[in-house]
């Protein structure tokens, strides 16, 4: 079985999966919970200043009958009273050794309130700290969360007060609503910070109830922005965890990043720790659950490595990192098309009807005996036979894909349409190569026009 | 309160529907399920061509008008349709989710829509001063009458029977139509602006003349004669279905019955007289199971009712004493050359004769043909591509017509649509 322990800045834990810091890790009964179901680690729910919170705090967005692809809260840090929430984590953490306690805090941005707040957090006993600079709403209107993660100066100063009294790791928790957030990581870790977490909530409105107008969730006849999570940002968590790790500066500064973000399964999991990322922290896939889905994380990640024979996460940790690139380092010249295999296609007709109204006009409809078809449906004639022999096949002339992936895209069917790579006959050649020997394609559409002649480039 | 009066089952309503509807939380997942193909061939396969992932896709998006609208641009008959239809073998045959999966449920999320819909979709085109009569008012006419009010012409349906709908009211098991359904089906039809006259046997001749377009949807007429001694002592299985839709108290309870028959309508009587507590039932067939012109499912869904098959088996007699049937000779049978159906033509076996033990014996062989002076095939009225008869200003759909090809509903359905655009088109003068 592989080895699914994980070193994060000096601080351990049996696998990389965390509580992130959430309602999941709001409570020692919670997280007491959580272990015995096999967390690795928890991410205290943020501890700080006062707060009260608001009902109707939760929205969500659910797609086709899927529920909760994304969740959106204005939920603030822990209502909890400080001396609790610190009684309860020396509690967990003398009770779970061998796991991961790491604290959120959020204190108002002054270095005795952060001093104060270390103190307290390494009296319980945490194994480290995180500093939410994430929260997009309701902190950030006070000028903590969201408002000092934005701003790469605040984040440095603010890193460099805790970093100068703290004894123990101390994270940065990014918020993903900025225009790069390499800035910001760059500052944290200028600040001292030993490790990034990625990424808090994006600012986000749900939806609206059509019945009354109101925005939804309805906040006493109100609404606003809120937290946006969930499988539905997975990407977009991807994206700002490849670019933090791919930064030269913070690479060579090896500071490791904990990524979250719509980790909803184990494949999710392998992805991240693919693009970088040392530890993993997942909220929303247990709000939706439970802790239980820790099950499939671990034995689903340990399975796959299995299978890849790949004996520690430190092993294929950033593997696809080398892949990253931008537009102009793409090799043009590289071609796949698509092609359907007819054992498998139901004839759903989706991928014709995509590739004909948006993509390339590149499939054909073929029938039974061979011939091209127009699509249409014969009126005179009913019945399932009927209806199942006359059904044209989808094919795609292959001479005139040019490769956009739609079909692939839409196919309901698992493996059904393959992408497969062919000849281009060209060598390869990206366009920073072109526009470098020949500048005028990248300004004069009759350059490109001989350029793409003198290459057998047709587009189709 | 006694253990026994606990354990007392329920009475329930034997012939209830029994396909029980959807919940909103079950249509919207079923709904989510469809893959909105393109060209569908579950379009392709309902006679009446109703475009089904679009009222399917209105479902999943909470559009219940629309979703109800896009199935009656169709078909009007989808309420019956929902409940009558061997989607089986048109609309859910043909889902490319059958396949590996199980197709998607249609006929219930068609009914579905249609159920939640109460208020009338549709409104009559301004008045076309024309007149239309139709004959009959069951599914055919229905469609034919409906579409053309909403033309804009005047329409009067006349109906022999006392309610309207035809077979769906008089002849469809209750456990998969009850009559309410047919009779409020028929109710918004009228609302369109048809009008009704009941009671009425209405004549051709007597109609052409005074209309300026009659339609005919007179369907088909009572069983056919066995010809066997003893049959005035046989139910009529239409008789038998229609008094348990109408008045389930009047159908006479046996505790051994014989169905002699082997279309659906013999599966349906089969079922009726088992659910009202017949302790066997056997379906008698001289042919073959696999010359059975009942659906698979059908078949499949009677066995599993616990209703026998004899087949292979004669009725040569019915043996009565004074208080009624007492049993029904039969004589086995074996298949010869084939009969214009394609069917083995089956012989009688010298000495075999037997006699079932049975206090009830049900005819479902069919149904005759009503006799016209128009030109037929077979016996049916014979019409043209415009369901136009030999008669100028007459046209015919439904089950009078159905010379070839399993009668049904919505095959009656769609005839009545196109009949009554090609009326629309004649009386409008664009039609030669
Ligand atoms: C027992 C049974 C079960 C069936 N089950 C199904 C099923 O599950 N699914 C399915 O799709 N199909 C089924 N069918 C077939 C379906 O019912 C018919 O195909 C359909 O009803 C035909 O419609 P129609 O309008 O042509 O005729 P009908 O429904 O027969 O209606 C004809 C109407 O015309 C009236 N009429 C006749 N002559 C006159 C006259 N001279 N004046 C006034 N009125 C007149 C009759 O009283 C009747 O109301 C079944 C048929 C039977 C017999
Ligand atoms: C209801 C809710 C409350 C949250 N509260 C906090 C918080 O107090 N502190 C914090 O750092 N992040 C908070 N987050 C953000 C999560 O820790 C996490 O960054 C984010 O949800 C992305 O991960 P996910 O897609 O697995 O949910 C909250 C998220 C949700 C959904
Ligand atoms: S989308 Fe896939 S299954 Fe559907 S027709 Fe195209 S290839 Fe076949
Ligand atoms: S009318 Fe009948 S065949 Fe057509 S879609 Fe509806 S249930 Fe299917
Ligand atoms: S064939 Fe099935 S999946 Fe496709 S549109 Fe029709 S009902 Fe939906």
């Amino acid at each position: 079985m592989a080895d699914l322990k994980t070193n994060f800045a000096g601080i351990s834990s049996p696998n990389p999966f965390w509580l992130a810091s959430a309602p999941p890790s709001n409570s020692g009964h919670q997280v007491h919970k959580a272990f015995e179901a096999g967390w690795g680690g928890v991410v205290w729910k943020t501890i700080g200043a006062p707060v009260l919170n608001v009902s109707n705090r939760y929205g969500a967005w659910h797609l086709g009958g899927q529920k909760m692809l994304g969740i959106n809260n204005v939920e603030l840090i822990s209502d909890r009273p400080l001396e609790d929430n610190l009684r309860e984590i020396s509690e967990i953490k003398r009770a779970w050794p061998d796991r991961a306690v790491i604290v959120s805090a959020m204190v108002e941005s002054t270095p005795e309130a952060w001093r104060e707040i270390v103190h307290r957090i390494e009296d319980a006993g945490a194994d480290g700290i995180e500093l939410n600079y994430g929260c997009p709403h309701g902190m950030s209107e006070r000028g903590m969360g969201s408002a000092v993660g934005q701003v790469p100066e605040y984040c440095e100063q603010i890193t460099q007060w805790v970093t100068n009294v703290a004894k123990i790791p101390v994270l940065v928790k990014l918020t993903p609503n900025v225009a790069n957030i390499v800035g910001p990581a760059r500052a944290a870790i200028a600040g001292g910070a030993h490790g990034i977490s990625l990424i808090n909530t994006l600012n986000s409105i749900t939806g609206i109830d059509l019945d009354t107008f109101e925005i939804s969730p309805n906040i006493g006849g109100k609404g606003g922005h809120g937290g946006y999570a969930g499988p539905a940002v997975k990407p977009i968590a991807l994206n700002m965890l490849a670019s933090v790790a791919n930064d030269e500066s913070i690479r060579a500064s090896g500071v490791p990043i904990s990524g979250m973000g719509g980790i909803s399964n184990w494949s999710d999991a392998a992805e991240f720790l693919a693009l970088g990322a040392t530890s993993l922290q997942v909220c929303t896939a247990v709000m939706h659950y439970g802790f239980r889905i820790i099950a499939d994380l671990c034995d689903g990640l340990s399975n796959w490595m299995d299978a890849k024979e790949i004996k520690s996460i430190e092993e294929f940790r950033g593997r696809s990192l080398h892949r990253l690139s931008t537009f102009q380092d793409l090799d043009l010249n590289f071609k796949a098309v698509a092609r359907i295999d007819p054992d498998k296609c139901i004839k759903c007709n989706l991928c014709y009807i995509a590739c004909n109204d948006t993509a390339h006009q590149c499939i054909d409809l073929v029938s039974v005996t061979g011939q091209i078809v127009s699509p249409g449906l014969d009126f005179q004639s009913s019945g399932k036979q009927a209806a199942i022999d006359g059904r044209p096949t989808p094919m795609v002339r292959e001479s005139d894909c040019v490769g956009c992936r739609l079909c692939y895209n839409v196919c309901p069917v698992e493996s059904c349409i393959d992408m497969v790579e062919v000849p281009s006959g060209r060598q390869p050649k990206t366009w920073a190569e072109l526009s470098n020997e020949l500048p005028e394609v990248s300004h004069d559409w009759n350059a490109m026009k001989r350029y793409r002649e003198a290459n057998g480039i047709r587009i189709h | 309160m006694t253990f026994k009066e606990r354990v007392a089952p329920v009475r329930r309503d034997p012939l209830a529907e029994e396909t029980p509807a959807f919940t909103p939380n079950e249509a919207l997942l079923e709904a989510n399920r469809c893959l909105y193909c393109y060209d569908a061939p579950c379009i392709q396969a309902c006679p009446t061509h109703i475009d089904v992932p679009q009222f399917i896709k209105k479902i999943a998006s909470k559009n219940l008008i629309g979703s109800a609208r896009t199935i009656l641009e169709s078909n009007l008959l989808g309420a019956t349709c929902a409940r009558v239809c061997p989607v089986q073998e048109l609309c859910e045959g043909a889902c490319v989710l059958g396949h590996e999966h199980r197709p998607i449920a249609i006929g219930r999320l068609q009914r579905f829509a249609i159920d939640s819909v109460t208020k009338d979709l549709f409104k009559p085109r301004p008045p076309s001063g024309k007149t239309v009569a139709l004959i009959g008012s069951g599914p055919a006419s229905l469609s034919c009458a409906g579409e053309l009010a909403k033309l804009g012409h005047e329409v009067t349906i006349f109906e022999k029977k006392s309610l309207p709908g035809g077979l769906s009211t008089y002849g469809i098991i209750s456990i998969r139509e009850p009559i309410d359904i047919a009779v409020e089906e028929a109710r918004m039809i009228e609302r369109l602006g048809v009008r009704f006259e009941f009671g009425i046997e209405a004549q051709i001749d007597d109609l052409v003349g005074q209309y300026d377009a009659v339609f005919v949807g007179a369907g088909l007429g009572g069983s056919p004669q066995l010809g066997i001694p003893g049959e005035e002592d046989i139910l009529d299985g239409l008789n038998y279905i229609e008094a348990s839709k109408v008045d389930l108290n009047s159908v006479p309870v046996a505790r051994h019955v014989a169905v002699i028959g082997a279309g659906n309508t013999a599966i349906d009587c089969a079922t009726i007289a088992k659910r009202l507590g017949a302790e066997t039932v056997s379906i008698v067939y001289r042919r073959s199971e696999e010359d059975m012109t009942a659906y698979a499912h059908e078949v499949s869904f009677a066995k599993n009712e616990g209703i026998r098959f004899d087949f292979h088996s004669q009725p040569i007699r019915v043996l009565s004493e004074d208080n009624g049937v007492v049993g029904l000779e039969c004589c086995r049978t074996e298949p010869g050359g084939l009969d214009e159906s394609g069917r083995p033509i089956s012989h009688p076996i010298p000495d075999s004769n037997f006699v079932m033990q049975v206090d009830q014996v049900i005819k479902a062989i069919g149904q005759v043909k009503h006799l016209h002076r128009l030109d037929t095939e077979r016996g049916f009225i014979k019409v043209d591509v415009n369901y136009q008869t030999s008669q100028r200003s007459v046209y015919a759909g439904g089950d009078c017509i159905r010379s070839h090809g399993s009668a049904s509903t919505v095959m009656a359905v769609q005839d009545g649509k196109l009949a009554a655009m090609a009326i629309d088109r004649q009386l409008r003068g664009s039609n030669g």
